[in-house]
């Protein structure tokens, strides 16, 4: 960890590692889809409908990891003043709301033909849409401040506070006995959902993953060479 | 200690000299939930039915609308440099702060919250659960403000920003304060809803001084 502080190694580790994620993401989501759509068994009493789940539960997972790979970043930011966890950091934020986004949309199609409604305030959905709530203040707090690395700082703190929401979201469905369905993956005593539908489901998961990692490490870069433009340019006019 | 209660005392004396901010957060409350029944209907039993969550919601809109005034003025005016070269930690001093802020702003809406529950005819047995409530949820409300407060001290749109930074942590308070003045009225008992808003408080105020007192070094730097 200490040793990617360096932007340049971190270029150069990233630079190799990259394309291998792309192509690692490409496959994985590719064959997730097809076992998703065409190979998994349609639910005896969701029906074909039950297929929005394969793209659902991954993006909520995804949605609750984000977060804490944000968190865990902003933590070793503000420990060691690692200058490239700060900006880990601070680019995890977006996509981590993109999946929430995702999470929140396509919950509510399949809500319509399964519950009969959009939207219920029930405790899980109202604790996923709060968790989409402090993406938006993260991302509005660390673009507040005219010097960037204020902003970073002040958002790390925020993202620390906000940890807090995420046992919330885990527990729940356990604690409130609402609408959403308990948790069925992660559970003592072993998974309650058909292999022929985990095995699918893992697969999405981990391409959820890697499609994370790819376009994070993508924004890293992105913005590493931002700066390094920008620094470049001051010298010039200097 | 001495230096704690100074601070509480002159953050105290400031917001009665300046005046104001009591009356400002009290007429706010009052007005919102005013407005209500010309935005629902004037009837009783809808009103009776919602007042519970009128109340809660426009007290939190309330607490909100003072907490720009948190940190904002010592941090424009340098006192705020000046304190941080106290003995006294600046974790402690967040909590001064938030006391002060607590009894000029919470309090008075403690006060007043009974008389808008009368209006909007909330059912008799809510009122020990309401007023307990409220004993427990404001200083959590200010607690949890002060972190937002001091996170946007010097940012652009500071007070836009509180609202978005702090509101999503808001939640919780509203939903057990709610949720005990309910479960009162159906006869439940508010017990445990009143035992986890004070949870939420303890949890508070051992958490909020040391990533509120982060947040002020930040901005001091």
């Amino acid at each position: 960890m200490f040793r990617l502080a360096n932007p340049n190694r971190f270029m150069q580790w990233s630079g190799k590692i990259l394309p291998w994620c792309a192509i690692a993401t490409v496959l994985l989501l590719g064959a997730g889809l097809y076992l998703a759509l065409f190979v998994a068994p349609p639910d005896y009493q969701q029906g074909e409908s039950v297929r929005i789940m394969y793209v659902h539960v991954p993006s909520a997972y995804m949605a609750t990891m984000v977060y804490a790979v944000m968190a865990a970043a902003s933590a070793v930011a503000l420990i060691w003043r690692h200058p490239v966890a700060d900006i880990a950091a601070r680019e995890a934020a977006p996509l981590g709301a993109g999946f929430t986004l995702l999470c929140l949309v396509t919950g509510s199609l399949w809500g319509k033909p399964m519950w009969g409604t959009w939207w219920v305030w029930d405790a899980r959905l109202t604790s996923v849409l709060v968790l989409f709530f402090l993406y938006l203040g993260y991302i509005a707090l660390i673009n507040a401040f005219d010097e960037p690395t204020r902003g970073a700082r002040a958002g790390a703190i925020l993202a620390l506070v906000g940890v807090v929401n995420l046992p919330i979201i885990k527990f729940s469905v356990d604690w409130w006995n609402t609408l959403h369905q308990p948790a069925s993956i992660f559970r003592l005593g072993g998974p309650t959902i058909a292999a022929s539908m985990l095995w699918p489901l893992a697969v999405m998961a981990l391409g959820f993953t890697l499609l994370f990692v790819t376009l994070w490490l993508i924004r890293i870069r992105s913005a590493l060479m931002a700066a390094k433009l920008r620094a470049l340019r001051l010298q010039q006019a200097a | 200690m001495s230096a704690f209660l100074t601070l509480v005392a002159r953050d105290l004396r400031l917001a009665f000299r300046q005046g104001g901010d009591a009356a400002m957060v009290i007429a706010f409350f009052v007005l919102t939930v005013v407005l209500f029944p010309f935005g629902v209907g004037p009837e009783p039993e809808l009103l009776q039915r919602i007042a519970a969550g009128i109340v809660w919601v426009t007290a939190l809109l309330a607490a909100l609308l003072s907490l720009e005034r948190l940190f904002q003025a010592d941090y424009e005016d340098g006192s705020l440099e000046a304190l941080a070269l106290l003995p006294l930690p600046l974790e402690a001093q967040v909590l001064a702060k938030c006391l002060a802020h607590w009894l000029v702003t919470g309090l008075p809406l403690i006060i007043v919250a009974p008389l808008l529950a009368l209006l909007l005819h909330l059912d008799p047995a809510g009122y020990p659960a309401l007023l307990a409530g409220m004993v427990l949820g404001t200083p959590t409300l200010s607690l949890i403000g002060a972190i937002g407060a001091a996170l946007s001290l010097g940012a652009r749109r500071g007070g836009v920003l509180i609202s978005l930074l702090v509101l999503p942590l808001y939640i919780p308070v509203l939903i057990f304060g709610v949720a005990a003045i309910e479960a009162e009225i159906a006869g439940f008992g508010a017990r445990p809803d009143l035992l986890l808003l004070a949870a939420l408080l303890v949890l508070a105020v051992g958490l909020v001084p040391f990533a509120a007192a982060a947040a002020l070094r930040l901005a001091l730097e």
